[in-house]
């Protein structure tokens, strides 16, 4: 047990005094890792400070042509969306591969991108998206793609006193599709041993036009694979380009040995699970061309 | 640490306790307010023995902290039976022996009513990933999902009826 207080700010500007005023604070989102790491010893804040208190900070809204989605929203709430749901079914689902529904209930996109697990199942959809997120702290606000906030197990790229505002999704292009797919040795409540997001764009021709492939538990961070996505532009996502963008997935892998799986094996599925990603996400621009 | 004052309701009645600002809402339940239905096995997420629902959506009551459920609604195992009639999920587990030593049943309880108040009618396959949060050491699942469904025909029979 430890001797943290506990905060329920009502706006932004007072979680970021919040944050400011005690250092060694921590953002409480939906706490299952955070709350976790506490009991385990592993971390130690002096103060929680919960953003699901923040008005504005708890739903998704349409912004401009996309989407933001609040910090402190659920990713079952996500479900509830039609419209998210229709233009980003990938970034959907991966949220909600997350634990179980108990767990999904509480835990963010924001806390699982924050967290910085190399395994977090919903950062590599959100790269193969193209998403950013809103950022506030002392010096203001920035927004800076989820690509980027990863540095390494554990780290993410927040100054002190900063927390995530909101995720931010573009429209969905004309002829987009997008799909997550993760291997794990049970069929629910895991970790994935290897997870690939793809995200592409058809041409009213047929030919891929834009792709973006990214992989999780296969480096020390989620990984976009610009030499992936590359393989599949200006083709019909046909066998050998697949083959190819397989091949280039497994080239960027670093993966670890662990009781999940070995590197051999992670490196092997990370290839086809991007594949079948692709395939997925192939028949859904199909069905938006 | 001082203690902070929370006013709370639980299972529609108000409720006032005093807890650490770090406890858990598990903790506060079962230490402080003595409601002590609510089970820990792995204080970490994964069994779901603590589910309880927080305004509605059930969650591992040892993932909340106590503080959070101020001016909210928790809804625990111990709400589940009215004026001591049990209810048709709580006869169904008897009837289908869908508990050995019941350690995992309150969780299991909280879970499946929540599912079934929100679909009255869910496939095995529906009850299977939905109870996916609950773990049984004891029973192989099977009697768990097959008094699930069938508290469901049940609740469907008596709303036809009514
Ligand atoms: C039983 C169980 C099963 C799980 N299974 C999976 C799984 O299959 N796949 C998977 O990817 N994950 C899994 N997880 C982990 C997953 O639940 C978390 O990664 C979750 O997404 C974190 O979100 P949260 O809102 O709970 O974050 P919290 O626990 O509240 O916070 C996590 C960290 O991020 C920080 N933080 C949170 N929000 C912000 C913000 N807006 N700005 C700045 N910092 C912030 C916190 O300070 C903390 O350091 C599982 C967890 C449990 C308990
Ligand atoms: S005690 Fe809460 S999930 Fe196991
Ligand atoms: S009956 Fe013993 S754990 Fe389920």
């Amino acid at each position: 047990m430890t001797t943290a207080t506990y905060h329920a700010p009502a706006s932004l500007s007072e979680a970021l005094g919040l944050l400011a005023a005690h250092p060694g604070a921590q953002v409480l989102a939906g706490g299952t890792d955070l709350i976790v790491q506490v009991r385990a010893g592993r971390a130690a804040p002096s103060a929680f400070i919960d953003i699901k208190t923040i008005a504005g900070l708890t739903g998704v809204r349409r912004s401009g042509e996309g989407f933001a989605i609040g910090a402190a929203t659920p990713c079952t709430a996500l479900l509830k969306d039609a419209a998210l749901c229709a233009a980003w079914p990938g970034v959907v689902e991966a949220a909600n591969l997350i634990g179980s529904v108990q767990v999904r209930n509480r835990a963010t996109m924001g806390g699982n991108l924050c967290n910085a697990s190399p395994a977090a199942d919903s950062v590599p959809a959100l790269i193969a998206a193209g998403a950013t997120c809103l950022i506030a702290g002392p010096q203001g606000e920035r927004e800076v793609a989820v690509t980027d906030l990863p540095q390494g197990p554990g780290r993410v790229a927040l100054q002190p006193g900063e927390l995530i505002v909101e995720l931010r999704l573009p429209a969905r292009p004309m002829g987009g599709g997008d799909a997550y797919l993760r291997g794990i040795p049970r069929s629910e409540m895991d970790i994935a041993v290897a997870g690939a997001g793809v995200a592409l764009v058809l041409g009213a021709d047929g030919l891929c036009t834009a792709a973006r492939v990214a992989l999780g538990a296969v480096a020390p961070t989620a990984l976009l694979v610009p030499e992936a996505g590359a393989a599949l532009v200006g083709t019909r996502i046909d066998d050998a380009a697949l083959t190819r963008m397989a091949a280039a997935a497994q080239a960027a892998c670093k993966p670890i040995d662990d009781k999940r799986g070995t590197a051999v094996y992670r490196i092997h599925m990370a290839g086809v699970l991007a594949r079948r990603a692709a395939l997925i996400a192939r028949d859904r621009a199909e069905n938006n061309a | 640490m001082s203690k902070v004052l929370i006013a709370t309701k639980i299972n529609g009645e108000a409720h006032e306790f005093a807890c650490e600002p770090s406890a858990s809402l598990l903790d506060a339940l079962r230490d402080d307010l003595r409601l002590t239905g609510t089970k820990e096995g792995c204080g970490s997420g994964d069994c779901g023995a603590c589910t309880v629902t927080l305004d509605g959506e059930m969650v591992c009551a040892c993932l909340v902290l106590a503080p959070e459920v101020a001016g909210r609604q928790v809804g625990t195992v111990e709400g589940i039976a009215e004026d001591g009639a049990l209810h048709p999920l709580q006869a169904k587990f008897l009837e289908h022996a869908a508990l050995q030593c019941g350690f995992c049943t309150p969780g299991f309880l909280v879970a499946a009513k929540n599912l079934l108040d929100r679909n009255p009618d869910p496939s095995e396959h529906e009850v299977r990933f939905w109870l996916a949060g609950n773990l049984c050491r004891c029973t192989g699942y099977d009697k768990i999902v097959r008094a699930v469904l069938d508290a469901a025909a049940e609740l469907r029979q008596e709303r036809a009826g009514a």
